[in-house]
């Protein structure tokens, strides 16, 4: 016998009945009385390779939703169309948590969740597409931590996304491997994109303007998973990264400087070029080693082998949010060079590169022994190896 | 020997207790309902009770207690084991450490939710953990206005509940997946309360003398508790026991099945397990990691000697979502934990 599908075909549903296997269905949920409970029902209850549209609308909600089924397809009608509004949520630490392989979820957004935004954990080969996450009091140190929260998994991108307002940071990949994160905007949220003990990252064609810092690559001790390396960070446009830091303290974002550009603190092989930093008036680019004191045998504190391509740099570094401020810019005559280096580790950067040192000796002892000077860093060696970093194929072919 | 007539053997000795009524109802559980691939729609189906109240279990259900009981907002808790007949329930062979008991295919774990006293009692909803070959299955069940039916809720609810501190709350049914938020560990749902640590001596008794279980070590002990022992504390007493003792134990209980290698905040690195020897790793002096705004602008999981500097209390001693900590299965704070958290905390060398 044939199996039919048991899609209502309505004209739409055709098309897209015609890109998914025979046997998935389609669950279309509505706004309105009830919304919680019908939305759940249907993340509990979809079989793998089917579709959750969520119509245009309202969706007033109490308690996170959460999606635990392999290959589910959540999707709304736009960013702007459906609307999760978590104003109100009684429970939960996020918004949406999403714990299954091979998810897709596109096209709507989220307000005001009371912890973070949308949080994929263990959550492999994930694709997060015009989504929108947005505290929309603006920059409040009581807004959730992360808009946009994948952690643990092995192969993410997230496309088209804009996050607005986090105290943490806006998009947040923690802990993971294969990652692209590109086309999206990050705004006055404390980090704009936040790459974390991950490797091979491709952070690209971007925008990053009103964070207080616009996109940082950190490695940090004492996390099941440590090691992060491999990025390039590319193409992206950091612009007015201004905002005064408002995350809670004790949080690491919280040790960002107002007005960083690009930060990379550890890591290991790291590419930035061909970025546009305007108006970022601490570091349009910073890389420096973990500050802190640390206990962890598994951990290198150290930038190592990050590489500083060709970026066009405009006005930065003129209002720095440093020690000793009004000395260092008196001595670079007003503004300091747009790439600023702790002197630990090792970096090489493009001929004509215009840098300043800290000429530091040691992690995490503070800035006591800084003794900055203009940087001379020795020229990038060889291709930088791009195989293997971002998001696997698979993923970028789900949203063509 | 089938089991019922063990039963009966061991009622005749006078085990006394609970246990003995295993004899006198015959059993009525539906296997079927357990491990068959489905969701039975009503609590009614399994038969775990013999009245359609589920005030009068079946005679094969076996009631259990644990040492530390996880919060729930003050909730009474009713907890069954059905295991079925002829099977036994063995230890996870973890030495020492009292671990999981392990329960064959078949059995399932109920526990019913209550609020009020004496003739007041209302249950609110009961769960239900059923052990099938591809292994267990978390379902919640929501009691009806009229106290006759509990009906399978997927997607959870919110019920006005008055707790037993007077506290008028809107208090939370979890969806399915959220049991399993609680319930994954490497992403495999599993028990969490019935561990041998956290089971009383008495029962642990009872089990093996019924012969229910096999080569459960059982450990009496001699020279008081202490934390990672074979044995946890009895809750009630936790004003009498040592703080670290009755910290570590509730931590275990009450925040642990998440926070450990493979539980579901393992990222945060914070290792709350009973047996975590490592100060960094249970949270002293550890800087918080994902916590954002629920850190309270504390800067370490526990700064010894300092309570209001350790964000491990703030967070249990907030009932905000987004801070408080456990972040599912509570919407009070449990006053009697911070006061133990507080006593450990302040105890700790600096």
């Amino acid at each position: 016998m044939i199996k039919l599908p048991k899609v209502r075909l309505t004209a739409a549903a055709l098309l897209l009945a015609s890109a998914a296997p025979a046997w998935a269905e389609t669950h279309t949920i509505t706004p309105g009385e009830g919304a919680q409970e019908r939305l759940q029902e249907a993340l509990i209850l979809a079989e793998p390779g089917d579709e959750i549209v969520l119509e245009a609308g309202h969706y007033v909600l109490t308690d996170g939703l959460s999606l635990d089924v392999d290959g589910v397809t959540v999707r709304g009608a736009g960013m702007d169309g459906t609307v999760l509004d978590f104003t109100t949520q009684e429970g939960s630490g996020e918004g949406l948590l999403v714990t299954s392989d091979d998810v897709t979820l596109r096209d709507f957004a989220l307000e005001n969740p009371q912890g973070d935004g949308i949080k994929s954990k263990g959550a492999d080969n994930i694709v997060y597409y015009r989504i929108r996450v947005t505290w929309t009091n603006g920059p409040d140190a009581g807004n959730g931590a992360y808009g946009i929260y994948p952690v643990e998994s092995t192969g993410v991108l997230v496309d088209g996304a804009k996050v607005t307002g986090a105290s943490d940071a806006g998009i947040y990949v923690g802990q993971s491997n294969r990652i692209t994160v590109r086309n999206s905007i990050a705004e006055a949220n404390v980090a704009g994109i936040e790459i974390e003990n991950s490797r091979n990252a491709l952070v690209e064609h971007n925008i990053a303007t009103r964070n207080t810092g616009g996109i940082l690559i950190f490695d940090l001790p004492g996390l099941p998973v440590m090691g992060g390396g491999n990025v390039i960070v590319a193409n992206n446009l950091v612009v007015a990264n201004d905002t005064a830091n408002f995350a809670p303290p004790g949080n690491i974002v919280a040790g960002v400087r107002r007005g960083t550009g690009i930060m990379v603190m550890a890591n290991d092989n790291v590419l930035i070029e061909d970025n546009i930093l305007q108006q970022n008036p601490t570091a349009p680019i910073m890389v420096i080693a973990y500050t802190q004191q640390f206990d962890d045998e598994r951990y290198n504190p150290l930038p190592r082998e990050v590489i500083v391509g060709a970026n066009n740099y405009g006005v930065g570094g003129d209002d720095p949010q440093l020690e000793g401020a009004e000395m260092l810019l008196a001595a670079f005559g007003g503004a300091l060079p747009p790439l600023m280096w702790d002197g630990l580790g090792s970096l090489s950067a493009v001929e004509g590169t215009r840098g300043w040192t800290l000429n530091l000796t040691e992690a995490g002892a503070g800035l006591g022994g800084a003794n900055p000077s203009p940087l001379t860093a020795p020229v990038p060696e060889g291709e930088f190896n791009r195989e293997g970093i971002g998001a696997p194929a698979e993923l970028h072919a789900r949203i063509l | 020997m089938k089991r019922s007539l063990a039963l009966l053997a061991a009622s005749a000795l006078a085990l006394g207790g609970s246990f003995a009524a295993r004899s006198t109802v015959p059993q009525s559980v539906s296997d079927a309902a357990i491990v068959t691939d489905a969701m039975p729609r009503t609590l009614s189906e399994y038969g775990f009770f013999t009245d359609e109240a589920g005030r009068v279990p079946s005679g094969i259900l076996i009631p259990y207690e644990l040492n530390t009981p996880l919060w729930s907002d003050g909730a009474d808790k009713l907890r069954y084991l059905y295991v079925p007949d002829g099977a036994v329930v063995e230890s996870d062979g973890a030495e020492g450490l009292g671990g999981l008991l392990q329960f064959p295919v078949g059995s399932a774990i109920i526990k019913t939710f209550a609020f009020g006293e004496g003739e007041d009692q209302r249950y609110i909803e009961t769960r239900v953990l059923l052990h099938r070959a591809d292994g267990w299955v978390a379902l919640p069940y929501r009691w009806n206005e009229e106290q006759t039916e509990a009906r399978l809720a997927l997607a959870g609810a919110r019920v006005p509940i008055t707790t037993p501190d007077g506290e008028e709350i809107s208090y939370r049914i979890p969806n399915k997946n959220q049991c399993k938020s609680c319930h994954a560990l490497n992403d495999e749902i599993t028990p969490i309360g019935p561990k041998v640590r956290n089971l009383s001596v008495q029962w642990l008794m009872q089990m093996e003398q019924v012969g229910l279980t096999k080569d459960v070590p059982i450990f009496v002990p001699t020279n008081g508790l202490r934390v990672g022992g074979p044995l946890m504390p009895d809750w009630r007493y936790s004003e009498r026991t040592a703080p670290d003792v009755a910290a570590r134990a509730y931590l275990d209980v009450n925040c642990a099945h998440c926070h450990q290698p493979g539980g579901g905040a393992s990222n945060s690195g914070l290792d709350l397990r009973w047996q975590q020897r490592d100060p960094f790793a249970f949270g002293v002096g550890k800087p918080p990691v994902a916590a954002g705004r629920g850190a309270g602008g504390l800067l370490v999981s526990i700064e010894p000697g300092d309570p209001d500097a350790s964000i491990l209390v703030h967070r249990m001693n907030s009932a905000e979502p987004g801070v408080a900590m456990p972040e599912l299965g509570r919407s009070t704070i449990d006053h009697q934990a911070v006061a133990v958290m507080r006593d450990w905390i302040a105890e700790m060398d600096q």
